[in-house]
């Protein structure tokens, strides 16, 4: 076969391109591409006209520098001039620039768009090609506008040669996935599933994508598709190693087609036919059977080739999850793998085992190869290959081998890599709780954790730990016992610092019978450590200090030393210094009972959600990568922790602590919500060590940790309306905090229901808000619907409704009290009758408090009662609608604004949305079809007010001009203000 | 966003860039850092590692012939092996377009090399995987003035 010479075709480009190669230094390159550049400029603005070869030379030469890294700010006219010659090479330069430097300059991209319309309809298949492969590569919204109903015609016409077709169908996929609103398949839907069938191979590859794509979103429209790709697989399957020629790769017939075929199958559950299942089953038999095979040939390709298909089908078996036989045989399959000497083989066999390891037909199988398993953790070179290892062991741990794998796991840890360390400890520290049979094994694992890999245990696994000790009273003397012992090493981690100092101020006095571990040696023991730790640490143990006052008051003469010495009595640090004046107060006037009181052992915690399975859950959800992906990942990251579970404590807590910078405070839109009184405010309340660590201490650590701080929260109000002489039981006082400021977003949501009256209005991960409405004439009725998305019940619900200002006069709102009580899960209704009295601008306002897990909630939305829902449709002649339209020319009367559009400029939609106004849309009366007239009247109590309503749309430029012209000036305000949102 | 192809890399050993496709929208600071991080991530590893590397939410997988490395960003449920040959599909093309191909031809005939990649990767999907059907496609396209 020919080969492609060095820059043939363009000599004075290949010598550009070997001057740069040849600069000695970054200097001189730019040098050299500043000469180049003022030349090109200097040819492209000459009065010489350039030849088409000159042109594609110098627009490549442009393309050139971008692709070093340098800005080109001109070129981009001559490069669509390209578009039009109708040379494939000139053409094709022209092309690559446009796709490669994409410019949303509008006057550009009318050219290229002109450009690519005339090449589309060119029947020129290369020309095709072209046009087609930049509208796929570039993508935008402009082009899915301009060619989205274009592209399908050309992908199923009978005439359209194959390679165009390929080209076609993933050109639509590219504009499905950037504007699916804009590609409709409804009528072709049938025969793109058809392409399944066609006979070229290439055809299929490319269009499945299409298909699996529109299928993710469509099952139900596309789900003939199943049956064919069955069929397709089957004779790809059953074929021999040459039949498909030129799809044969290293003897694998088309194992790209044979994987999509694969994934699309999916998208779906296993078939109901039985006979396409049975032929399905049989196609993912011979693939296990081939796995079997001596191989045809030696190539790592063809093993890869033939692998991936496996994986593919692996992937397929377990997501049925039906076949039992089949499930056992995939886990078979993958036991080999893992002794392969493939590395690739290796590693893809622990990824895939693992999720065999969550099905009940396969677990037992996996569990078989732990030795293998465990081995691979140990001896792999490649961290990723141990990590998978790692993986695997933690997914397939179950109450018969967790002793086991804890152990290894923990001897791993001394010389597991930095990076998995942290994910490691969590892992461990999951299934030492989850599997603990004695809880003096889980606190024996956890205090191991803490002494081999001290840095990496997250606050939450020793806030975890110390809140299991609490909650079981028969752990809590080994616990004890145990913390004593690992404080005797000489050198040990502040984490057991904290935790010691934790549990032996709260039951020291369980091993204090013990002459060898009195209360006097304890507390030295703790004392001895004191000044090599950070100030939270030293925080807590003045706690721990208080509370031995309490359990051991032999012990108050020598606390109450160290209190009043100057190092913490005049200690710098605040928090320090005010901890031991207080304590060193309290310790010297409160009477024993007093003191017996406040420093009660703490009440066990509510049992929830391990927090640190929420960590891992948010540790293994994607991280961010762009801003789009960012979005992308936020929601993966929402599924994968089940949004529900997490989601409203974490709620909760932004709404309890403001002053902590939660990143999902933000997404909840509950920031302003005020603070509940009880919030961490560390200072006096000597029982909340644990919390001022996630306090203003250390905002940071707060940040990532919000899963902690919601466990330890119900406690810290108890134990500090304690220290405040009680201010009653808070659960069942109603919450007396102002009504919070409307939500940042509250317009938007108002914004939403200008054209329609039924919906969502709100949501967040505690509480959703529909609403239903009706109007006549000037009266309204609105029905709210309040549910509970937690499991918890919400205390103290209450709503209120207010017209702030003005508005009170000009709208009257009725409605009854909720009960106070929602259930876990349940939904309760309200009901709202409007009377409008005159018209209003603002919004009335709807408020919600209620209590979730003692934390009070507070917002505050805009209800969604706009002066347009008091319409009354009027329909017209053109001749009565001019008329009018003259008869209100006061300039108070019109308001008019222009502005870009924001939302899709499709017909049906604009006509929708103009109806679901309230107006009558009125055809045949402006004499440019394109715009849209309407009509109404606005019924209030005290007054109607004639409306008009002119919207012209600019396709072309992507703007409205939207004129109100009423008989009331405020309406024609109001109602421009409105609109100009909508469209 | 369904799996897809996210980019297209191949980079020298130094980390000069052959070739950059990219499938999804990312600004030019953007691109720079993904080479960047890419080039870190992938001459680090040995040929006993896997030819997959997690990164940020995707992975990459990569194959490296002589000095160079063909890197391809997909979604980490994507299929290792069907990409890892994808690549070696698409160096075979090259090689055989460009007789015994050599870093020197992707840079001279970089805008010759977008067109072999349009021609079997489209839109983030594999468009054509016949090593012949691609190469008479190219034959053609070299012919046309």
């Amino acid at each position: 076969m020919p080969a492609v010479s060095k820059g043939d075709g363009m000599r004075g480009l290949a010598v550009f391109i070997s001057d740069i190669r040849n600069c000695k230094s970054k200097e001189a390159e730019i040098k050299r591409i500043n000469k180049e550049l003022a030349n090109i400029r200097s040819k492209f603005k000459g009065d010489k006209a350039l030849d088409g070869y000159s042109k594609k030379k110098y627009v490549c030469k442009l393309l050139f520098i971008f692709l070093l890294g340098h800005d080109i700010d001109f070129g981009h006219m001559e490069a669509v001039n390209l578009l039009s010659s109708n040379k494939y090479t000139e053409k094709q330069i022209g092309y690559l620039f446009i796709s490669v430097l994409v410019n949303s300059n509008s006057e550009l991209i009318r050219l290229i768009n002109n450009a690519i319309k005339n090449d589309l309809s060119s029947r020129n298949p290369t020309f095709m090609c072209l046009a087609l492969h930049c509208i796929a590569n570039v993508g935008s919204r402009e082009m899915a506008e301009a060619f989205a109903s274009e592209i399908p015609r050309i992908l199923v016409a009978g005439d359209t040669m194959d390679s165009v077709k390929q080209s076609a169908a993933l050109c639509l996929l590219r504009l499905y996935k950037t504007s699916p609103d804009l590609v409709l398949m409804g009528e072709w839907t049938s025969r793109v599933v058809h392409l399944l069938n066609d006979q070229h191979m290439g055809v299929v590859t490319a269009a499945i994508s299409l298909i699996t794509c529109l299928s993710q979103k469509n099952p139900d429209e596309f789900k003939t598709c199943v049956s064919l790709a069955v069929s397709r697989l089957s004779r790809i399957v059953s074929s021999a190693s040459t039949d498909l020629q030129d799809y044969t790769y290293y003897f694998v017939p088309a194992p790209w087609l044979s994987c999509k075929l694969l994934r699309l199958l999916q998208c779906y559950p296993p078939p109901e036919d039985g006979a396409v299942k049975g032929r399905l089953v049989e196609c993912l038999e011979t693939i296990l059977n081939k796995a079997q095979e001596p191989p045809k040939s030696k190539k790592v390709q063809h093993s890869n080739a033939k692998n991936a298909i496996l994986f593919e089908a692996i992937s397929l078996i377990i997501h049925y999850d039906s076949e039992p036989n089949l499930l056992v045989r995939a886990c078979n399959q993958l036991g080999q793998f893992l002794q392969h000497r493939e590395t690739n083989l290796r590693y893809l066999a622990l990824e895939s085992m693992c999720t065999l390891a969550s099905s009940e037909f396969s677990h037992e199988a996996v569990k078989t190869h732990i030795e293998t398993v465990i081995n691979a953790l140990k001896t792999e070179r490649d961290v990723s290959v141990r990590q998978r290892a790692a993986d695997l062991l933690y997914a397939m741990c179950d109450r018969s081998n967790a002793k086991q794998i804890v152990a290894e796991m923990l001897s791993y840890l001394e010389t597991a890599d930095y990076s998995i360390r942290e994910e490691m400890v969590l892992k461990v520290a999951i299934l030492a709780e989850k599997y603990a049979i004695d809880y003096s094994w889980y606190v024996d694992t956890i205090l191991n954790l803490i002494r081999i890999a001290g840095d990496y245990v997250s606050e939450e696994v020793w806030y975890r730990v110390i809140q299991i000790v609490i909650n079981r009273d028969d752990v809590q003397g080994y616990a004890a016992k145990t913390v004593f012992e690992a404080l005797q090493a000489p050198a040990c981690h502040e984490n057991m610092v904290k935790v010691g100092g934790y549990i032996l101020g709260e039951f020291g006095n369980l091993i204090a019978g013990d002459p060898r571990s009195s209360p006097l040696v304890q507390f030295n023991l703790l004392h001895s450590k004191f000044h090599l730790c950070s100030v939270p640490t030293r925080a807590l143990l003045l706690s721990a200090y208080i509370k031995f006052i309490n359990l051991f008051p032999e012990t108050k003469a020598t606390i109450q030393e160290v209190l009043r010495c100057d190092s913490q009595i005049r200690n710098s640090d605040v928090e320090l210094q005010q901890r031991a004046v207080e304590y060193l107060k309290l310790s010297s006037i409160a009477s024993t009972d007093v003191l017996a009181t406040v420093l009660e052992e703490m009440p066990p915690f509510p049992e929830r959600e391990s927090s640190i399975l929420a960590k891992l859950k948010k540790k293994k959800g994607p991280g961010a990568v762009s801003v789009t992906e960012l979005e992308d990942s936020k929601r993966e990251g929402g599924e994968l922790n089940g949004g529900g579970d997490r989601g409203p404590d974490t709620a909760a807590m932004a709404a309890s602590n403001t002053s902590t910078p939660s990143p999902s405070a933000d997404l909840l839109g509950i920031r302003s919500a005020a603070p509940v009184g009880a919030a961490p405010s560390s200072a006096g309340s000597l029982l909340v060590d644990v919390f001022s660590e996630a306090g203003p201490t250390a905002p940071s650590a707060a940040v990532n940790d919000d899963g902690f701080l919601r466990d330890l929260e119900q406690p810290t109000e108890t134990s500090d309306s304690l220290l405040v002489e009680g201010s009653g039981d808070l659960d069942s006082a109603p919450p007396s905090e102002d009504p919070a400021p409307p939500l940042s977003e509250a317009d938007e949501l108002l914004n939403k229901f200008v054209c329609k009256n039924n919906g969502v209005l709100f949501e967040n991960q505690l509480l959703q808000i529909g609403i239903k409405s009706e109007y006549r004439q000037n009266l309204g009725r609105m029905y709210l619907f309040y549910g509970n998305k937690t499991s918890v019940q919400f205390a103290s619900f209450t709503t209120t409704v207010s017209c702030p200002g003005e508005l009170q006069s000009q709208l009257n709102v009725q409605t009854k009290p909720v009960e106070p009580l929602v259930e876990g899960g349940a939904q309760i209704q309200q009901v709202l009758n409007i009377e409008c009295l005159s018209d209003f601008s603002e919004a009335p306002l709807l408020n919600i408090k209620f209590r979730y897990g003692g934390a009070l909630q507070n917002l505050t939305l805009k209800l969604p009662v706009t002066i347009n829902k008091f319409f009354q449709p009027t329909e017209m002649s053109s001749h009565d609608f001019f008329q009018r339209w003259k008869q209100l020319s006061q300039p108070q009367q019109e308001a008019q604004k222009i502005f870009k559009a924001n939302h899709s400029m499709d017909t049906e939609v604009l006509k929708a949305k103009l109806l679901g106004l309230g107006t009558a849309l009125l055809d045949n009366v402006d004499p440019n079809p394109e715009n849209y007239v309407c009509a109404g009247v606005i019924q209030t109590k005290s007054q109607q007010v004639g409306c008009l309503l002119r919207l012209e749309p600019n396709a072309q430029a992507q703007m409205y001009r939207l004129t109100l012209r009423c008989s009331k000036d405020s309406v024609s305000r109001r109602l421009c203000e409105l609109l100009a949102q909508q469209f | 966003m369904p799996p897809q192809i996210r980019f297209i890399l191949i980079q020298n050993r130094a980390g000069k860039t052959r070739l950059a496709k990219w499938y999804m929208q990312f600004d030019d600071d953007e691109k720079q850092k993904l080479i960047e991080e890419v080039h870190a991530v992938v001459t680090v590893r040995d040929a006993k590692h896997t030819n997959f590397v997690e990164f940020r939410n995707f992975k990459i997988i990569y194959r490296r012939y002589a000095g160079l490395y063909f890197c391809i960003c997909v979604d980490v449920t994507d299929n290792n092996l069907a990409y890892l040959e994808g690549i070696h599909n698409f160096v075979e093309v090259l090689n055989e377009y460009f007789h015994n191909v050599c870093e020197l031809d992707l840079v001279f005939n970089f805008y010759k090399v977008y067109t072999v990649v349009d021609e079997m990767f489209l839109a983030g999907e594999i468009r054509e995987t016949s090593q012949t059907k691609v190469l008479k496609q190219l034959l053609m396209l070299q012919s046309l003035e």
